[in-house]
């Protein structure tokens, strides 16, 4: 538990190696045949090229969109969608299209940065909970019980209503909820792996823990926790959109999927396009990290199937 | 003891003073003074905790400080649209589940299969609610079949009661739905490959028995485990789709005391919340032992 990398060459990969039988070190999944292998699946591949696009798309937004997010021409609102607004116009008169466009960075970036958040704070507990076991694990583990006994979205309205609405605290919100998703995930992964031969003959010639759990544990550890990081994008975006629709996510005028199906939802009757494509936009994006996931899961994790179907929903 | 901390600490957090929005922008001093004192509000913090967690034990969760109410019966008021949602969508959602999900482990990479895959994948990825939007718009407003939202009671008016209830409970049933077929599918899978059901299929027996004795037993446990899991959510989750539907449920209570800085309001919806998942979770491992009698051990 010293948390230093060891300074003896004992430590060093090709001294563990030499002490133990090289066929007792798992297959690490290799990253070229591993994007291979989710390639030749024709939904993951399909899905990872739409997820592109969609990036793309939130990264040259302001190049791409035919006009602002919010220039604003009352003689053109509500308009069907025609050639020149292919998704329609809003009752501000606002291009549905371009909106659509400028959202996906709004959500892409509370997505990752929800993710991320969650990543690395559950995975770390994850990974203290299940290499050291014991009061580490109860307390931790207890912790995260403790997180997962409140509903979802309601801590999350809750953690928005502490810090207030918008996009940064929207991430921070969904990542607090996902954290124990990720501890739960990481840990049980650790615990089948933490004592292989590999980590114990490593442990034997004298490896830190910290060498051990960042050169052997995690990424041995890994599978389950990618497949589970592809899931809570899905979910993250989800989750953005249905704070947003309440009115505590993004706030306006910034076009977020999740606003605009809340602002369209008052037209309903008199222009179905204001929540159509938003929601379609959501839905894509959510289908095809789900898709990913699934194949990710499938190339990575086959027995986690079971365990992981659904995800937080 | 600890969620009950963290949902106390929580609230506390909220910034905002609630006497002040209560009272609007026009009130004395004195008026305020009363209400603080009234309110338990000028008392150190740990003591506040202490003095709502003994009054919570005894079922008395405090007093609005927007309507005046308790909020014990604020609860009881919204309790039966709660319910009447979470269980009418959780038959909608094993309705869906349990023959889409059988059928297609049943005959695996057929149509079918290939029909259920698609169908749940749908399920989990559609938000909620746009897929309420969208059928507000199609079954309310184009075709004129059913209402777009409220809630009557059951006594009051059953049909009624019925019409107001198939949207909501479709939207969270689909949801639901698709997150159970995808257990059902793989745990009936993996009973039919076990080496039991070979040996009941070996010992000659008629495919229906061994299916609802060896398979379907077998594939219960994964079942009963998600369908908690997702009535637990049912019963606290749904709040996108209460407010799209105007459904009068806890949800909406909660959200609605978020909004008002209603203290004990908040604690009281969320701390039932955390009882239903926890008393869901036991029930579930009561239920447990009920399917699998090794567990007793």
């Amino acid at each position: 538990m010293t948390g230093q990398p060891l300074p003896e060459p004992a430590a060093s990969p090709t001294a563990t190696d030499a002490g133990v039988p090289s066929t007792s070190r798992p297959p690490r999944p290799r990253w070229r045949e591993t994007l291979g292998l989710l390639l030749r699946n024709p939904t993951a591949a399909g899905s990872a090229l739409v997820l592109l696009g969609i990036v793309l798309m939130a990264i040259f937004d302001e190049s791409i969109a035919p006009s602002g997010a919010n220039q604003i021409s009352v003689e053109d609102r509500l308009q069907a969608p025609s050639w020149e607004h292919p998704f329609g116009t809003d009752d501000l008169g606002r291009d549905i299209l371009s909106r659509v466009i400028l959202g996906a960075g709004v959500s892409l970036r509370v997505g990752f940065l929800a993710v991320g958040i969650a990543l690395l704070i559950g995975t770390v507990i994850g990974l203290l909970a299940g290499y050291y076991g014991r009061w580490v694990d109860d307390v931790l583990m207890r912790f995260m019980d403790m997180l997962f006994a409140f509903p979802a979205v309601l801590l999350a309205i809750a953690i928005l209503a502490v810090r207030g609405p918008g996009s940064g605290n929207t991430a921070l919100a969904i990542g607090i909820v996902y954290v124990p998703i990720f501890a739960r995930v990481t840990r049980a992964s650790v615990l089948g792996v933490r004592e292989e031969v590999y980590v114990r003959a490593s442990r034997s010639v004298g490896a830190s823990d910290l060498r051990l759990l960042t050169r052997h544990v995690l990424p041995n550890a890994a599978p389950p926790i990618i497949v589970q990081t592809s899931i809570s994008l899905a979910f993250a975006v989800l989750a953005e959109a249905a704070l947003s629709f309440l009115g505590l996510g993004t706030q306006p005028p910034n076009p977020s999927w999740g606003l605009m199906l809340a602002e369209g939802r008052g037209y309903i009757d008199l222009a179905w396009w204001l929540a159509f494509f938003p929601g379609m936009a959501i839905f894509l994006t959510v289908l095809c990290f789900n898709l990913l996931g699934d194949g990710l899961r499938d190339v990575l994790d086959p027995r986690q199937r079971t365990l992981m179907a659904g995800g937080g929903r | 003891m600890g969620v009950s901390v963290i949902v106390f600490a929580l609230v506390q957090l909220v910034p905002g003073d609630p006497i002040r929005l209560a009272l609007g922008t026009r009130f004395d001093q004195e008026t305020y003074d009363a209400l603080l004192e009234r309110s338990g509000l000028d008392q150190p913090l740990v003591q506040q905790y202490f003095n709502w967690a003994g009054r919570a034990l005894t079922g008395d969760l405090g007093v609005s400080f927007r309507s005046g109410e308790t909020v014990t019966s604020l609860i009881a008021e919204r309790l039966p649209a709660t319910l009447t949602l979470a269980f009418a969508s959780i038959v909608v959602a094993l309705a869906i589940a349990i023959p889409l999900g059988t059928v297609s482990a049943l005959r695996p990479r057929s149509l079918v299969d290939r029909f259920a895959t698609v169908i749940s994948q749908f399920g989990i990825s559609v938000p909620d609610f746009w897929m309420a939007i969208v059928l507000i718009l199609v079954f309310a407003g184009t075709l004129g079949w059913l209402p777009s939202g409220g809630y009557v009671p059951l006594s009051e008016d059953p049909l009624g009661w019925l019409q107001r209830l198939i949207l909501p409970a479709l939207v969270t049933g689909t949801v639901s739905g698709s997150v159970i077929t995808r257990f059902v599918r793989s745990s009936v899978l993996e009973a039919l490959g076990s080496d039991h059901v070979r040996t009941a299929q070996a010992k000659g027996l008629r495919t229906r028995q061994v299916f609802g004795w060896h398979v379907l037993r077998n594939a219960l446990l994964p079942l009963v485990t998600v369908t908690g899991v997702q009535l637990a959510y049912l019963l606290s989750g749904v709040v996108v789709v209460e407010i799209v539907f105007s459904w009068p449920g806890l949800g909406q209570l909660a959200l609605q005391a978020v909004q008002a800085r209603d203290y004990p309001v908040l604690q009281g919806a969320i701390l039932l919340f955390a009882v239903v998942f926890l008393v869901i979770n036991l029930v579930v491992d009561v239920l447990y032992t009920a399917i699998d009698p090794r567990i007793r051990r």
